[in-house]
């Protein structure tokens, strides 16, 4: 049955990515090259585990960039990405520019005509998205200099595609020829589409998905959610294609909008494990579709070519970091991130090939040539990493605390509520940034409504906590009104981010000891220091002097928080328990009660012995 | 030679946040051996001082040093609480209160004020030593050796590091100094202090210093 092969091809797939990706994790390689060479493993040239289907495949796993694109569109204001215009148009265009120059002057002097040469330079000068971003974000380097020029390179070529799908059909040896790609349509009417789907994406997303997502979330029913976040990816995605456009485009577009929405953090915890599968899927059909008979037909022209290459891009890409003022160590790690020929180049020669822009048996070798350029990309980046970066440890230290985004709050709040709200409120009042989590919709969307930022989601989820910064944070305040999910969040984070500092909100005395014996550093008891304050209002009340009042409220706590602490930790059964706990309660009255009788009396007698001493302390 | 002197440094400053010179004064501290330094603001942030805890401080340490910002002619709050809570009769002074005898006790004050106008014709009219007297009459009647006051005036002056470096140094070398018992003190004058005077009380070989 026709369901049996895909489970087959579904069970390699994965046990290739389950076998090979920790082993190369270990190594220190990274999870891409062990995804590559995966993917060589089960390939035709290795186990032929897999072999004609891999073009399918890898159109499939292309969705993985859309999504990857989804994603970094949503960590992306529109703020933020109007403050990258300039490397984007600067860096992005000359980087185009100028690789497709180089790379069609070094074709033209191998003997190729003009117009082959320029559609070459054109389609060599895209860099894997997949790869370049993939690679930075796994090292936690996406945020850096580096990263964000790396991104906006990246994103000018998403957009460069456009023109150039444009471009090509013009540059064919042979004229007449109809390109097969995308529907034929009237140039008017296919730019007036584009227009439109454009501005129905963002006034969409403005304003439609919000109250649509709240209708979602109000089911409580996580999966519709998740098949709420993918329709939209996968809509927007289908939208994009019948225009013409890159669907990779459309989507971070989408994802920009959607950046300043409450439930961007629960889309990119759901997106985030189908872009990773995808993207792995992708990897490793990159791997088996690397022909190595050519190689070993032809293997100084094509090691040749590759290292030419990857030379050019990183002679244009050093010269563009430091033109544009990085520092070495970051424009090197630039240059070597985006080193490569990209999941671009596939479609568009693909594309010219059917255009007869260029011969097959040249777009044969060229493939090879941009998917052993994929490959080397990882060990180029392990190059630079051990061999390169410690010579300029010191500066790149520096300089990355620069370039780390402060966008990132250093506190994130689970549960606004009646508790969360107040400590939110002090640290807001006191400018440092939070980052909210709530799994109520209608409290979202009324707190929205006085202008909070607060994101939907479940704490107790690891994806969320992830997607809110937990890794950069450094405290996580666990106001949840549930004590259960108190507890699991605290297990969560504990085991997840043991850097991350948990300050927890106790219902009660026992949920406080479940807490304590977590290990959890700051709990306060919700109800213990407003009921403790009208404590303080009582004794005023009958007389008590307030500061006094207000001592004894004081000393009372100390001694009933150390005796919490004392509890917790106590084993035994109940009666054990019990005597103990009543034995704290009276140390705690005769302290009390002595501390208001000698008072008086050290007042006399300090006096008294000042005076027999004929000293005066007045 | 003796066994070294270990020092508290009970350190009052209600906005530490805005002190250049007792930041930098602190942080100098920091790695001292036989130097335990008290922030009294940050242990004690409502007042609420544990007694018992300050005097079994005290009582673990033979040099008693308050180190605070010199505020209406005396210390910050906090300090002055202190000193009503933890210097108990019966402890410190009084019957049977031999706590705190044969310690030794100084202050290291800062100052807006430049040293000239503390003085009869000066807007402060009082010398330090005389605006210290409560001070030195607490040690005394706790049976304390009182040293002079270590003064840094002017710090409203004090803009650059490059400034307060030979202040911090000074207060290093002091600390050593009474932590070795290399100090002499028969060359100084009732009303001197510290500081200024420094090189008359420190050993004649300057002690290595790794500020």
């Amino acid at each position: 049955m026709h369901d049996e092969s895909l489970f087959l091809q579904a069970f390699i797939y994965l046990a290739a990515a389950v076998v090979a990706v920790p082993i190369s994790n270990r190594l220190g390689l990274g999870s891409v090259l062990g995804y590559l060479i995966a993917g060589v493993v089960i390939g035709p040239f290795g186990l032929r585990l897999v072999g004609q289907e891999g073009e399918d495949v890898m159109h499939f796993a292309e969705f993985g960039v859309v999504m990857l694109l989804f994603l970094v569109g949503l960590e992306l204001q529109p703020s933020r990405l109007w403050r990258l215009r300039l490397p984007i148009l600067g860096m992005g265009g000359l980087q185009v520019l100028a690789t497709a120059l180089l790379v069609a002057v070094l074709a033209i002097a191998t003997g190729l005509a003009w117009p082959m040469a320029l559609a070459v330079g054109l389609i060599l000068a895209m860099s894997s998205t997949a790869i370049g971003l993939q690679s930075l974000d796994e090292k936690g380097l996406a945020k850096t200099e580096a990263g964000q020029s790396a991104f906006s390179v990246l994103l000018f070529q998403d957009i460069a595609v456009i023109p150039i799908l444009a471009i090509l059909p013009l540059l064919a040896y042979e004229k007449g020829v109809s390109t097969g790609h995308g529907p034929e349509l009237n140039p008017w009417l296919q730019a007036l589409m584009v227009i439109a789907i454009v501005t129905g994406i963002i006034i969409g997303g403005r304003f439609l998905m919000r109250p649509v997502f709240r209708v979602i979330a109000a089911t409580r029913l996580r999966e519709v959610f998740t098949a709420m976040a993918l329709l939209l990816v996968i809509g927007i995605a289908l939208a994009m294609q019948q225009v013409g456009l890159s669907p990779a485009l459309g989507t971070f577009v989408a994802g920009v909008v959607l950046a300043d929405n409450e439930y961007r953090h629960e889309l990119e915890g759901d997106i985030a494990p189908f872009k990773g599968l995808l993207l792995g899927l992708f990897f490793l059909t990159v791997g088996a579709s690397i022909d190595f008979r050519l190689l070993l037909e032809r293997p100084w022209l094509i090691l040749g070519l590759v290292l030419a290459l990857v030379v050019a891009k990183l002679a244009v890409l050093l010269a563009l970091g430091r033109g544009f003022g990085l520092p070495w160590s970051q424009t090197l790690l630039f240059a070597f991130a985006l080193a490569q020929g990209g999941e671009f180049a596939f479609v568009l020669f693909s594309f010219a090939g059917k255009a007869k822009v260029l011969p097959d048996a040249l777009t044969a070798v060229l493939v090879a040539v941009v998917a052993f350029s994929m490959l080397l990309t990882p060990l180029l980046l392990i190059l630079n990493d051990r061999w390169l970066q410690p010579r300029f440890a010191v500066p790149a230290e520096e300089r990355q605390a620069d370039g780390i985004d402060t966008s990132d709050s250093p506190v994130i709040i689970a549960g606004f509520g009646r508790f969360g709200q107040i400590v939110g409120r002090l640290l807001l009042a006191n400018r440092c940034p939070i980052t909210v989590l709530d799994h109520s919709p209608t409290q979202i969307d009324l707190l929205r409504r006085f202008g909070w930022k607060v994101f939907y989601g479940d704490a107790g989820r690891l994806d969320l906590l992830e997607a809110a910064g937990a890794a950069q944070a450094r405290l996580l305040v666990v106001a949840v009104d549930d004590p259960e999910k108190a507890l699991e969040i605290v297990a969560l984070a504990h085991k997840h981010f043991p850097a991350l500092a948990i300050l927890a909100r106790a219902q009660d005395r026992r949920h406080a000891y479940a807490l304590i014996r977590q290990g959890v550093s700051v709990i306060r008891r919700e109800t213990f220091g407003s009921a403790l304050e009208m404590g303080i209002d009582a004794l005023k009340l009958l007389g008590i002097r307030a500061h006094r009042a207000h001592r004894i409220a004081h000393t009372f706590r100390q001694h009933d928080e150390a005796a919490l602490q004392e509890m917790a930790r106590l084993e035994g059964d109940d009666a054990v328990v019990i005597a103990r706990s009543r034995q704290l309660t009276q140390d705690l009255e005769q302290l009390l009660q002595s501390d208001g009788d000698n008072t008086a009396a050290d007042n006399d007698q300090a006096w008294d012995v000042a005076a027999r001493q004929g000293l005066s302390q007045g | 030679m003796d066994t070294p002197k270990r020092i508290l440094v009970l350190f009052a400053h209600p906005a530490l946040h805005k002190s250049w010179v007792n930041r930098r004064l602190i942080r100098a501290l920091g790695d001292l051996e036989g130097v335990t330094l008290h922030d009294l603001y940050e242990a004690y942030p409502s007042f609420h001082i544990d007694v018992k805890r300050e005097q079994a401080l005290l009582l673990a340490h033979d040099v008693i040093l308050f180190q605070h910002p010199f505020y209406w002619y005396s210390s910050p709050a906090i300090l002055k609480e202190w000193q009503d809570l933890v210097l108990e009769h019966g402890f410190a002074y009084g019957a049977g209160g031999t706590a705190l005898e044969g310690k030794t006790f100084l202050s290291a004050i800062t100052t807006g004020g430049q040293q000239q106008a503390y003085c009869r014709s000066g807007a402060n009219r009082f010398a330090i030593r005389e605006l210290m007297a409560p001070f030195e009459q607490t040690a005394r009647l706790c049976g304390m050796d009182y040293l002079p006051p270590f003064v840094i005036h002017g710090t409203h002056l004090l803009r650059e590091a490059g400034q307060i470096d030979p202040y911090v140094r000074a207060y290093r070398l002091l600390l050593m100094g009474l932590r070795d018992g290399t100090l002499r003190w028969d060359g100084l004058g009732e009303d001197d202090y510290l500081y200024h005077n420094l090189e008359r009380v420190l050993p004649p070989s300057p002690v290595a210093d790794h500020a």
